[in-house]
């Protein structure tokens, strides 16, 4: 059965889209770029970062592009001084939320929330770094989690819950209390269901998670690997 | 009483401030040396995993990062239990060389030149870098590129100049490629050119300095640098040796993790820099110094033929040990033409292309020291870290700190013998400010500080009342 074609507007432009395609997965297949931060291909989309975020005509709020479905005749436009505003207050607040020391970080250079910054052109924050003290669970024989450098995209938690089928990881707390946890928030080296299989780490779009040993700037991800597993997770359903 | 407050010493690496107390007569009754920065690397690094310890740590300083890097790292060879690839510790060698050459031409050339060449009590206006560029330019020029050849070493193998992650637990994380050793090879002689120029010029210049040679520092005290087995001169990897102010060998081949049964750490009320001492002797005995002169004075040879013909004239001229804090100057050249010709050996060496350059382990031993002499004299870190691999405890001694007691019995005598009177003068001050300077202290790396310095001196009576004042900005 084919799927019902849908006709929408990107930044002007007369695209043909299918039902139930995402703005984001809209675009990507008519080759225009949004910029996104907690979306990986073949994981269920969230809206967590809100990088993403587009203006759609007739609504009155920006809308994520990752998780909004298109509608026959919407017009979206993808990029404006406000959007491009809106998206640098959100990674500046995820720049001030934790401390994301670039310079001494395992993923310096390799690193998703860097590279977001930098284009996005920031080079400074207006708001208060808040420097919260936290933890690094180094517990795990290979893995390390160091909640400094979390963004709570929980790419983590739906990788592992998606495509390993063992969801070690979800999110505790509420707010600026939010934390990634291993099982009943033990620690990650003593949780019975993880499987060492390290596709949180490689998911991961900062130094957050990395393989344990890694010097500053030497974590380099793969998550090539997660989207060719769930390409074939798609073809066998 | 009168205080005198010279604040902040200028063209030192971090902030420092020296006060003289005078009496009624004009006379100087005492002197402190002031560290005023405090940073707290050994605190907020607890809890990081040991391998961040080279990044994290090697941002104490911009001038010395490699020596952290270096030092930290093999903490962390020490944690791991691993002995390192001969191609790694090569490497690893040779750009600590490297650092020493760029390093102890920045204090030489950018800083204590204008002292040296334009003279003490010259117009403070041009008595800087630029002042040097106009007096001497062909000098100028050399400092520059003798520096610019150390960090372009480094940046041929680190990939970066300041603050590189090349230097990780286990080794090193790329090989050395011939073609970056041959053209290395090719810019040496140059280098060796101008450290054999510069050194003559000092040379020829030593009769200058009489006054300041007699009065900077000259109070004995011990030493303690790294030779190897044989006595030679290390600045990489050795065995710590203590010797007396008679030239007495005290201790020989400490091990770097044996260090704390030797020195102990004083706290002093008026300086957050701590004080270390040799601990048989207790702090007012156990005063040793660090750095270029002591391991001079340490080493019974540098193993090289250049330097080790600089070494014999160098005690000729000044005795052995040689005890004036002003020839620390003289030293640092002297190592600029040894660490040349260590480079060169390093280089020609085949076995440095090799390619493997990093050992891997996790945490074999719950504790790590790391000692190595950085440009201004030992740096020791040592880590305590749990099963999982996390800093529970750190300790860093920097060269800075060996030096705390001695630097103030300098400023001590150096301000007894040039303050008289009330009367500020220029050149009184800077002659306080340039004993400071000849230890090229890293304040910044002492306090585990870093900034732009001024220079304020106050000569304030007894009810605190400014009554003379000197500044320059």
């Amino acid at each position: 059965m084919s799927q019902k074609k849908l006709s929408i507007r990107i930044d002007g432009e007369l695209i043909s889209a299918l039902e139930g395609q995402t703005i984001l997965e809209a675009a990507k297949a008519n080759g225009k770029y949004i910029p996104t931060l907690c979306a990986l291909e073949g994981l269920t989309p969230v809206g967590a970062c809100r990088i993403c975020i587009v203006e759609v005509s007739g609504v009155g709020r920006l809308l994520p592009a990752c998780t909004t479905p298109i509608q026959e005749g919407m017009s979206v436009i993808t990029n404006s001084p406000k959007l491009t505003l809106y998206r640098r207050i959100s990674v500046e607040l995820l720049l001030v939320e934790r401390n994301h020391v670039c310079a001494v970080c395992v993923s310096n250079g390799h690193c998703e929330l860097q590279s977001m910054a930098t284009a996005l052109g920031i080079s400074t924050v207006r708001f208060a770094y808040n420097y919260p003290k936290l933890p690094a669970d180094l517990s795990h024989p290979r893995f390390v989690l160091d909640h400094n450098r979390c963004i709570l995209c929980t790419r983590c938690v739906r990788v592992c819950a998606e495509l390993e089928g063992a969801h070690v990881w979800n999110i505790t707390s509420r707010g600026i209390h939010a934390r990634v946890v291993s099982d009943l928030n033990q620690k990650w080296g003593e949780s019975a269901s993880c499987t060492n299989c390290g596709k949180c780490v490689q998911a991961c779009p900062t130094g957050a998670l990395a393989e344990k040993g890694r010097a500053v700037e030497e974590m380099v991800k793969k998550d090539d690997s997660i989207r060719s597993l769930a390409h074939r997770r798609e073809v066998q359903a | 009483m009168k205080r005198i407050t010279i604040d902040h010493v200028s063209r030192i690496e971090g902030h420092a401030k020296i006060v003289i107390l005078l009496n009624d007569e004009g006379q100087v009754t005492n002197t402190e040396f002031h560290v005023t920065q405090v940073r707290g690397f050994e605190k907020f690094t607890e809890g990081r995993p040991y391998y961040e310890m080279p990044g994290i740590t090697s941002r104490i300083c911009g001038i010395c990062p490699v020596s952290h890097a270096l030092a930290s790292s093999k903490a962390c060879d020490a944690i791991m239990a691993v002995r390192i690839p001969p191609a790694a510790r090569k490497l690893r060698e040779l750009l600590h060389c490297a650092q020493i050459v760029q390093s102890h031409a920045l204090s030489f050339f950018y800083l204590s030149a204008p002292d040296l060449l334009l003279g003490m009590d010259s117009d403070p206006a041009t008595r800087n870098v630029l002042g040097v560029i106009a007096a001497h330019p062909e000098l100028a020029r050399d400092g520059i590129e003798l520096r610019k050849f150390g960090l372009q070493v480094i940046e041929s193998l680190a990939q970066e100049r300041v603050h590189s992650s090349w230097v990780v637990p286990g080794g090193v994380n790329s090989r050395l490629l011939a073609a970056t050793r041959d053209r290395i090879l090719s810019e040496l002689p140059a280098a060796k050119t101008i450290a054999e120029r510069t050194i003559q010029f000092f040379k020829g210049a030593l009769d200058n300095y009489k006054e300041e040679i007699a009065s900077f520092g000259s109070a004995p005290t011990m030493y303690a640098g790294l030779v190897d087995a044989k006595g030679d001169l290390q600045l990489y990897d050795g065995g710590l040796r203590f010797r007396s102010a008679t030239g007495e060998i005290i201790e020989d081949q400490i091990a770097p993790e044996d260090y704390a049964n030797w020195i102990s750490e004083a706290s002093l009320r008026e300086s957050y820099l701590k004080a270390p001492y040799f601990k048989p002797m207790g702090p007012a005995g156990g005063v040793y110094r660090v750095g270029p002169l002591a391991r001079l004075n340490v080493a019974d040879r540098c193993g090289f033929p250049k330097a080790d013909a600089e070494l014999n004239e160098f005690h000729q001229r000044f005795g052995a040990p040689a005890h004036s804090s002003f020839l620390y100057h003289y030293a640092r050249l002297i190592e600029i033409v040894y660490a040349l010709e260590k480079m060169e050996a390093l280089l020609t060496d085949p076995r440095i292309l090799e390619d493997h350059v990093r050992a891997t382990a996790g945490v074999n031993s719950l504790e790590g020291v790391g000692m190595i002499e950085a440009p201004r004299g030992v740096l020791i870190h040592h880590y305590k870290v749990n099963d999982e691999g996390a800093i529970v405890w750190a300790n860093l001694i920097v060269a800075t700190g060996h030096n705390n007691f001695a630097i103030g019995r300098s400023v001590q005598q150096v301000s007894e013998h040039f303050i008289k009177g009330d009367k500020l003068q220029e050149g009184m001050l800077n002659r306080v400010s340039a004993v400071v300077r000849a230890y090229d202290p890293c304040l910044s790396c002492s306090t585990h500080a870093a900034g732009q310095i001024a220079l304020r001196i106050q000569l304030m009576n007894r009810s605190g009342e400014v009554v003379d004042e000197i500044s320059r900005p």
